[in-house]
């Protein structure tokens, strides 16, 4: 047993209101530069919607994730080694930018400088790549904001799998539910294990999946191998850039921007502590809904004193082991189990989790008797199909997220008893397996969700592995070649830097 | 006197700028170094161009390597004449070639014509594709010329240059006094494309190599603070 520690984070969609505050704040922060206008690391995508880029879940058209061979190995689904060294010359599995979308602005100087005329001044669409007029804006990161566009192009959504789909083109019977994604930060990452040039690389203390930007040659074998899509390449620098989990934030002790920002309070950070020697077994489960539970065996207990031991033996700083006991995101996916990793079948073992919404109840529409089971609605009647939640959840296996469910639904209706009839009602939580102090932490943390109990990140302890004096005066955090000692400069006799291409109104 | 120059003097200013620039670059401004791939912005030609004219200049690469520096003595003892080693090295390059030039032209176009690949095009980037291009050309050329003279004596006249050359022999220059001018242009240009190898893209072709280490490396890469780096 290897005992390591990584970040994690927990999304409750139950409670996301899908105000892109996380992705504007994330652009604000992180990709408002030249080469990264297209890309989003944290974007929130309307489901059911075919995403961003297109299609991003369809693996069988941009390959990403690991897949199990017959005799028990997983290999990348773009391909192995030699296969993936064959493809450098051109990548066959990336896409095109239009799949993204192509980056814009407007001319806004036109209507400062614009003469007197009849009709109003307009401020038309440019292209950040050409600098030239764009007609018509095809396609944006956010393209189909609630349901926008057809039910036909946007029930290509691959959650549909085994999904009777057609009712759900009605209007009466349509669903939304909002899905914030960024970089998992994966154990088993498929673009580490992709890039050619070894550049891609996990943090051993935090578990932060990190591209070194002087390594990368941008091969972009990365950008395929990620099921998630969320490895862009940046076509100004020629280099791959991703979610960087704050690190600079995380490492002192603060959370991301994008959970800091949320308004809707749905993000969670915590440590968990997790087995390193059993990635490679778990990743190989044979079925794939297994998954989500040989990824859930990898997690370690933090209140057992040996796990504790051990993983200081191991030089957990001790400030992490605490943190892992008071973790929202264990709690959240072990203890009570209403958190699940995003497509587990792609045996990335990712490390953002999701806690599934509840939905109104379907049948209450239509006949005005809600559907109850006991005391609370029945799951089965949820507006959203349980499928298309377990196929996005669990690989499809319905039982957890029911069960995830159905704890959330009784959780509600035990509160509202206490707070609204002024009653203690335990029988609510028999069938869903909760006790009365379960409940009130549940409720504490996932309802109240106080900003101490959401976020419970340690500092990083630098001073462990590096001498902090040598450290002064040190470049400290830099976008590009910022904190190159090199010979760069404008007037550099390598690689000059990339033409800016000049936005004019003409 | 520009002979000598040329062809006695210049080889090793190029390679000297080429390793020693190459050096210069890893280290003080890595950042600057990568493939500065434009797939992204436009599929379109480029799967069918870039392995063409990749797969085509690596083995036209190898192929000069090999026929250029391996020593008469070495091919007569495995049974190749001279003159059926200038076959070899004239259909080899001449198919190589010709694969190498159909994936350069499909990129030459798609680089000029694509409104998007043009605009984020570097001046170095054209200036690179067009002289590849001439390289290319007068290399494919020089095959017609060698047609005229098949016994191989202007091949055994260029190898004896490079073996001189490489083995740092004073004289080079003068092994080639005879050769046709279309061989020396051609030396020129290719001698000139190691100058610019290290202040262009072309040191991704290093890393090229460098990505064999891909095939033997563990899957998953972890690094520790204080290890890493």
């Amino acid at each position: 047993m290897k005992i390591r520690a990584q970040i994690g984070m927990v999304l409750n969609l139950d409670k996301c209101i899908g105000c892109h505050t996380c992705s504007v704040t994330c652009k604000n922060v992180w990709t408002s530069r030249e080469g990264m206008e297209y890309a989003w690391f944290n974007n929130v995508e309307t489901k059911p919607g075919i995403g961003f880029p297109k299609q991003w879940e369809d693996q069988e058209k941009w390959k990403g994730g690991w897949v199990r061979r017959s005799n028990g190995k997983i290999e990348l689904k773009t391909g192995g080694r030699l296969k993936t060294l064959a493809n450098i010359f051109a990548n066959p599995n990336l896409p095109e930018i239009d799949d993204y979308y192509e980056p814009f602005t407007f001319d806004y100087e036109h209507l400062h400088q614009a003469p007197l005329s009849a009709a109003a001044p307009t401020a038309r669409p440019r292209s950040l790549i050409t600098g030239k007029r764009m007609e018509k804006i095809e396609w944006g990161p956010n393209w189909e904001e609630i349901l926008g566009g057809e039910f036909e192009k946007r029930s290509k959504d691959a959650n549909f799998e085994a999904v009777q789909k057609e009712i759900y083109g009605q209007f009466e019977n349509s669903f939304m539910m909002y899905l914030p994604r960024l970089c998992e930060h994966c154990l088993n990452p498929a673009c580490v294990a992709a890039c050619p040039s070894g550049s891609i690389y996990k943090r051993e203390e935090d578990g932060i999946v990190l591209v070194d930007q002087d390594k990368c040659r941008g091969w972009r074998m990365c950008v395929s191998a990620c099921p998630y899509k969320k490895i862009y390449y940046n076509w100004q620098s020629g280099k791959a850039e991703k979610c960087t989990f704050c690190y600079p934030r995380i490492e002192s002790g603060l959370p991301t921007v994008c959970s800091e920002t949320c308004v809707g309070r749905i993000r969670y950070l915590g440590v968990l502590l997790y087995d390193a020697d059993r990635i490679l077994e778990a990743a190989s489960t044979e079925q794939e809904k297994d998954l989500y539970e040989a990824q859930l065996s990898l997690f370690l207990d933090p209140n057992d004193p040996e796990i504790q031991a051990q993983a200081a033996r191991e030089g957990v700083p001790e400030a992490w082991i605490k943190a892992a006991q008071s973790s929202p995101v264990y709690r959240m996916a072990l203890d009570w189990k209403v958190a699940f990793p995003l497509h587990p079948e792609y045996r990335t073992l990712p490390m953002v989790w999701y806690v599934p919404p509840l939905s109104p109840i379907q049948s209450a529409a239509n006949s005005g008797v809600l559907g109850m089971n006991g005391a609370i609605p029945d799951v089965e009647q949820l507006r959203i199909p349980l499928k298309y939640l377990a196929n996005l959840l669990t690989a499809g296996d319905e039982a957890p997220v029911k069960r995830a469910l159905k704890r959330l639904l009784s959780m509600r209706a035990f509160m509202r008893e206490r707070h609204v009839e002024g009653r203690e009602a335990p029988e609510i939580l028999s069938e869903a397996g909760l006790s009365t102090a379960q409940v009130e932490a549940m409720y504490k943390v996932l309802a109240i969700a106080n900003y101490e109990d959401r976020f419970v990140v340690p500092t990083t302890h630098r001073e462990y592995a590096e001498n902090a004096f040598d450290l002064k005066g040190s470049c400290g955090f830099s976008f590009g070649n910022g904190c190159s000692d090199g010979v760069s400069s404008d007037k550099s006799l390598f690689g000059k830097k990339p033409k800016i291409i000049p936005i004019k109104a003409v | 006197m520009i002979h000598d120059f040329l062809f006695g003097i210049y080889p090793y200013i190029a390679f000297s700028v080429f390793i020693l620039g190459s050096l210069i670059r890893f280290d003080r401004d890595q950042y600057t170094w990568k493939s500065d791939s434009s797939q992204l912005l436009r599929r379109g030609q480029l799967r069918l161009g870039s392995n063409c004219f990749h797969i085509g200049i690596l083995l036209l690469f190898m192929g000069h390597a090999v026929g250029l520096l391996t020593p008469p003595a070495i091919y007569h003892e495995l049974g190749l004449t001279t003159e059926s080693k200038q076959w070899l090295a004239m259909i080899a390059g001449g198919v190589f070639g010709t694969l190498c030039l159909v994936g350069l032209i499909l990129l030459v176009h798609r680089r000029l014509m694509e409104a998007r690949i043009r605009a984020t095009s570097t001046s170095m980037d054209i200036f690179l594709l067009f002289w590849i291009l001439a390289t290319l050309g007068l290399g494919l050329a020089t095959i017609a010329v060698s047609l005229s003279h098949p016994e191989g004596g202007v091949m055994l006249q260029l190898a004896s240059w490079a073996q001189h050359v490489v083995t740092l022999r004073s004289g080079a220059a003068e092994l080639i006094v005879a050769v046709p001018l279309l061989y020396k242009v051609h030396l020129f240009f290719g001698m000139t494309l190691f100058l610019l190898f290290p202040f262009s893209r072309l040191v991704h072709v290093w890393s090229g190599f460098g990505t064999l280490a891909y095939l033997v490396r563990p899957h998953q890469l972890v690094r520790s603070r204080g290890r890493g780096k």
